[in-house]
């Protein structure tokens, strides 16, 4: 039963873990809106004609959604 | 239209079972385009997927949800985007160097409309970023301001149908977001939180049935408490705080309890773990906090969606000018009229500041700012308002006043003051905290006294059990939550309600004060009253075929079946009439005194007498009267008004019957509202005319005077004041509920507590059923709520209460309210 002196702390990290990640996605914005990504994954990637023929690479954004 | 040519439309129609290739709709005949073997209905179905095809996006007509309305595109140029005075106030720049603006999109609902709104505009060189949210129909964009412009961006979401308005309120709206990131933030690490001490709870509580060792039970409590404290000082911190300030303002808040109960339990758990004996209220403590911040979200986010979307509403108001410099009219943002400016106004478009006109003739629509229904006739040297609407000919106007100096900007300053000035509704809940406190904390007093005799630890612990137990879980969760559920089933009934105070404030029997014209009137000049044969009716359409007077659109449309032929001579004579040649015939049609002075008829000589007789009646029965004469006789006379809305009778008598006083409070003319509410089956003294929006203000003060608010009876008598005008804005302001109907100035949806999306006066009554049931099943939630704290607090002062049961009979307790909150018919649950 010892044991428990070791597992619930090593649980609680888990646990620490789990809601510094959640803190973090819900401070930058992630959870702003949750209809339009739901829509967005369902369309396929396609790069406007114009933008290949300019030769310019602008339509894969670096930055995560929201995070200004 | 002629009778001809709609048979012949109909006919096709259904001959041809051809769909719209962009929009999957039927096309009218006539407006078919057939391009590349495809068909279209309409221009903007073709200019849209022209524009897709040429992206190389024609994926698009395989998604499997498809917009089903037609492109309608405005056409506009847009350039006021592109204005100075327009980017500082919309457009921001990025780290990047890039430009950024959030707009409001008209039209989108759907997936496919992600897909376009998200795609097309990148296809402009120099276009980065397009992002939607569609649930709040707003969408960012960023551009490389060196190589593109924001109209050029303007005008391909206008060309797909999707019509943009800067969005207003962008820093209230990042405050706004901000606090709902931290709320969420809250709610992540609370229910983490209790969680995990409701599961180490557990391993105490069967403990206690088999053999724990001590050592273990120690080590649990303490991780417990442990968990505990974050969760407290850091979720858990809003309500100390809101408490606090609601002490410091020596009012008594439902947070008060709440704190009570929490830093009760929090404490008395500490010192017995520290001790080592008697209960901990850790598990219990932490739900709390869960639960508690779970219902405030919700609330939050319900009354959120109702302001919403009564702003995106108001986006809509025009927001440009047309300039004009020497020969030059170029579209600039109102912000940047300055007095001595010279703007020119359309027909059709809203004068963007007050001035006096230069050049032009036009009739002016007032019923925004004034609640007159008849348009008036301007001229050169003629005193023009902002807000108002000119409806005939291109008018322009050289700006005295503009901005907050004008007339219409000194009515929002009053409105600001009305809100200022109106004493905040006191929810039912909160005012019941008061007495809820001080009961409890007498019981837990007695609680100590009674048992201090006989053992002091066991005094404490039962006095504290009782704090905890009793703590308005239910009662703080159940009244936001009706409210929440009712607020969110208004809105798909488009009814859009602000917060749970107007919906409180609507059980009472009142006074209900109607706005005219546009709230119980459609606000459009129609014709009323016809005297005169068939054939007149061909001659008058066709004289006025193009004039662009509300006249003839009201003849137009009360005779739609009507040929109409063309006129070989037609000539207007502003603010009279009208004066042409139809079928060979010479006919005049206008105002009575101009007609018969045209016709050669000296006054009422040589007129019919029924005619003069219904020139006056006409007067008298608040009509407009027209004349038609034909080849140099009178032979037919018309009335015009404004006519009722076909469902404000019933509104009116639905009203009545639940005793409430109707009353109308109007602008116009007092013959006009006289008219209407005899229309409306009120008495003729229960309406006002003439009044102005300060009188309108007053009227309202009085009228919450009259009855002045009592703890108690705080809506027992509430003035409520319909209207869509900036005229009505303010007495909307300081009413105990303001509401707004559509259509209405921005001004006025921003000063409603309730706004009426469906036009008309129609959903009064649902609102008002809404709330009593509302409030009934707040009043049910509590009597549950308490008959939960009498059994516990019973218990807890026989001391037989244990950790045990009052961590099961809180949750429980919430989960009945909670339920009932949620079954409770209070609108009709389907979408209107």
């Amino acid at each position: 039963m010892s044991v428990l002196f070791v597992l619930v702390p090593l649980a609680l990290l888990l646990v620490i873990i789990f809601v510094v990640a959640y803190a973090w996605s819900s401070r930058s914005g992630q959870f702003d809106d949750l209809t339009t990504p739901a829509m967005r994954v369902l369309h396929d990637e396609v790069t406007p004609v114009a933008q290949k023929t300019t030769g310019t690479s602008v339509t894969t954004d670096p930055e995560p959604p929201g995070a200004h | 239209m002629s009778t001809a040519i709609t048979a012949d439309a109909r006919g096709t129609a259904t001959a041809v079972r051809e769909r719209c290739a962009h929009c999957g709709l039927e096309a009218a005949a006539g407006e078919a385009r057939h391009l590349d073997g495809a068909m279209y209905c309409c221009a903007g179905c073709e200019t849209a997927a022209s524009i897709i095809r040429q992206s190389g996006l024609t994926g698009f007509y395989s998604l499997p949800d498809k917009r089903t309305t037609r492109v309608r595109s405005s056409g506009r140029s847009f350039a006021e985007f592109d204005h100075d005075a327009f980017q500082t106030a919309h457009v921001r720049r990025t780290a990047e160097g890039l430009a950024e603006v959030s707009l409001y999109l008209e039209g989108v609902h759907c997936a496919s409309c992600v897909w376009l709104v998200e795609r097309v505009p990148l296809a402009v060189p120099g276009a980065v970023r397009a992002e939607l949210d569609v649930t709040r129909a707003v969408a960012q964009l960023a551009w490389d301001p060196e190589r593109t412009t924001l109209s050029a961006l303007a005008r391909v979401l206008d060309q797909l149908g999707y019509r943009p308005h800067p969005f207003r309120g962008r820093r209230a709206d990042e405050a706004r977001r901000a606090e709902e990131r931290a709320m969420l933030t809250r709610i992540g690490v609370a229910g983490a939180i209790a969680a995990n001490v409701m599961t180490i709870a557990l391993a105490l509580y069967s403990g206690w049935f088999g053999d724990m060792d001590a050592e273990f039970e120690r080590y649990f409590r303490w991780l417990s408490f442990a968990l505990v404290t974050p969760a407290l000082f850091w979720p858990g911190r809003v309500f100390f705080r809101s408490a606090w300030a609601a002490v410091r303002a020596r009012g008594l808040h439902m947070d008060v309890p709440i704190a009570v109960a929490l830093a009760a339990g929090y404490l008395q758990g500490a010192f017995n773990t520290w001790r080592d004996a008697g209960p901990i209220y850790f598990d219990a403590v932490a739900t709390l906090i869960f639960l508690l911040l779970v219902g405030r979200y919700l609330q939050h986010r319900a009354q959120r969606s109702a302001a919403d979307a009564a702003a995106l509403l108001g986006a809509l108001s025009p927001d440009t000018a047309r300039l004009v410099e020497g020969d030059a009219v170029r579209d600039v943002p109102t912000e940047a009229v300055l007095p001595g400016m010279l703007v020119e106004v359309r027909a059709g478009d809203t004068l963007p500041a007050d001035g006096t006109v230069e050049t032009g003739r036009s009739s002016l629509d007032l019923a925004m700012l004034t609640g007159e229904a008849r348009p008036e006739s301007v001229g050169e040297g003629a005193a023009v308002f902002a807000g108002t609407l000119n409806l005939t000919s291109t008018l322009r106007v050289r700006v005295t006043e503009a901005g907050e100096t004008s007339r219409i900007g000194k009515l929002l300053r009053e409105v600001e003051r009305g809100a200022r000035e109106r004493a905040p509704v006191v929810l039912f809940a909160d005012r019941m905290s008061g007495w809820f406190i001080a009961t409890v904390l007498a019981l837990a007093v007695t609680t100590v006294v009674l048992w201090w005799g006989r053992d002091r630890f066991a005094a404490v612990d039962h006095a504290i059990a009782l704090l905890v137990i009793t703590c308005p879980c239910a009662l703080a969760m159940a009244t936001p939550l009706s409210f929440t559920v009712a607020i969110g089933r208004a809105a798909r009934r488009g009814i859009l309600i602000k917060g749970g105070h107007a919906l409180e404030s609507l059980t009472g029997r009142g006074v209900v004060y109607l706005d005219k014209t546009g709230t119980v009137t459609e606000g459009r000049l129609a014709l009323e009253h016809w005297d005169g044969t068939d054939d007149v009716r061909v001659l008058v359409l066709g004289l006025e075929r193009r004039s662009r007077h509300p006249v003839a659109a009201a003849f137009a449309a009360a005779w739609s079946d009507v040929p109409v032929p063309e006129p070989t001579e037609a000539r207007e004579e502003l603010g009279c009439g009208l004066e042409g040649r139809v079928n060979g015939r010479r006919v005049v049609v206008g105002k009575p005194t101009w007609v018969r002075q045209r016709v050669g008829l000296a006054d009422a000589e040589g007129v019919p007498h029924s005619t003069a007789a219904f020139a006056t009646a006409g007067n008298d029965a608040g009509l407009t009267p027209v004349l038609v004469a034909v080849d140099g006789a009178i032979v037919a006379r018309a009335g015009f008004g404004d006519p009722v809305r076909p469902q404000a009778r019933a509104a009116v008598d639905e009203l009545r019957a639940r005793g409430w006083d109707v009353r109308l409070l109007s602008g116009d003319a007092p013959e006009v509202v006289t008219r209407v509410a005899l229309a409306l089956g009120l008495d003729p003294s229960a309406g006002e005319g003439g009044a102005t929006p300060e009188r309108k203000r007053d009227v309202i003060r009085n009228a919450r005077a009259a009855f002045p608010v009592t703890r108690i009876t705080q809506s027992d008598r509430p003035v409520v004041m319909v209207g869509d005008g900036v005229n009505d804005a303010a007495a909307i302001s300081i009413a105990t509920v303001g509401v707004a109907v559509s259509g209405g100035a921005e001004a006025s949806m921003a000063a409603a507590d309730v706004y009426l999306a469906r036009g008309g006066i129609g959903a009064l009554g649902e609102l008002l059923d809404g709330a009593r049931r509302t409030s009934r099943i707040v009043r049910r939630n509590m009597l549950i709520a308490l008959g939960y704290n009498a059994i516990g607090v019973s218990l807890a002062m026989m001391g037989v209460i244990d950790p045990l049961f009052a961590a099961v009979l809180m949750p429980v307790s919430s989960l009945t309210v909670v339920l009932g909150a949620w079954q409770g018919r209070t609108f009709p649950r389907e979408a209107a």
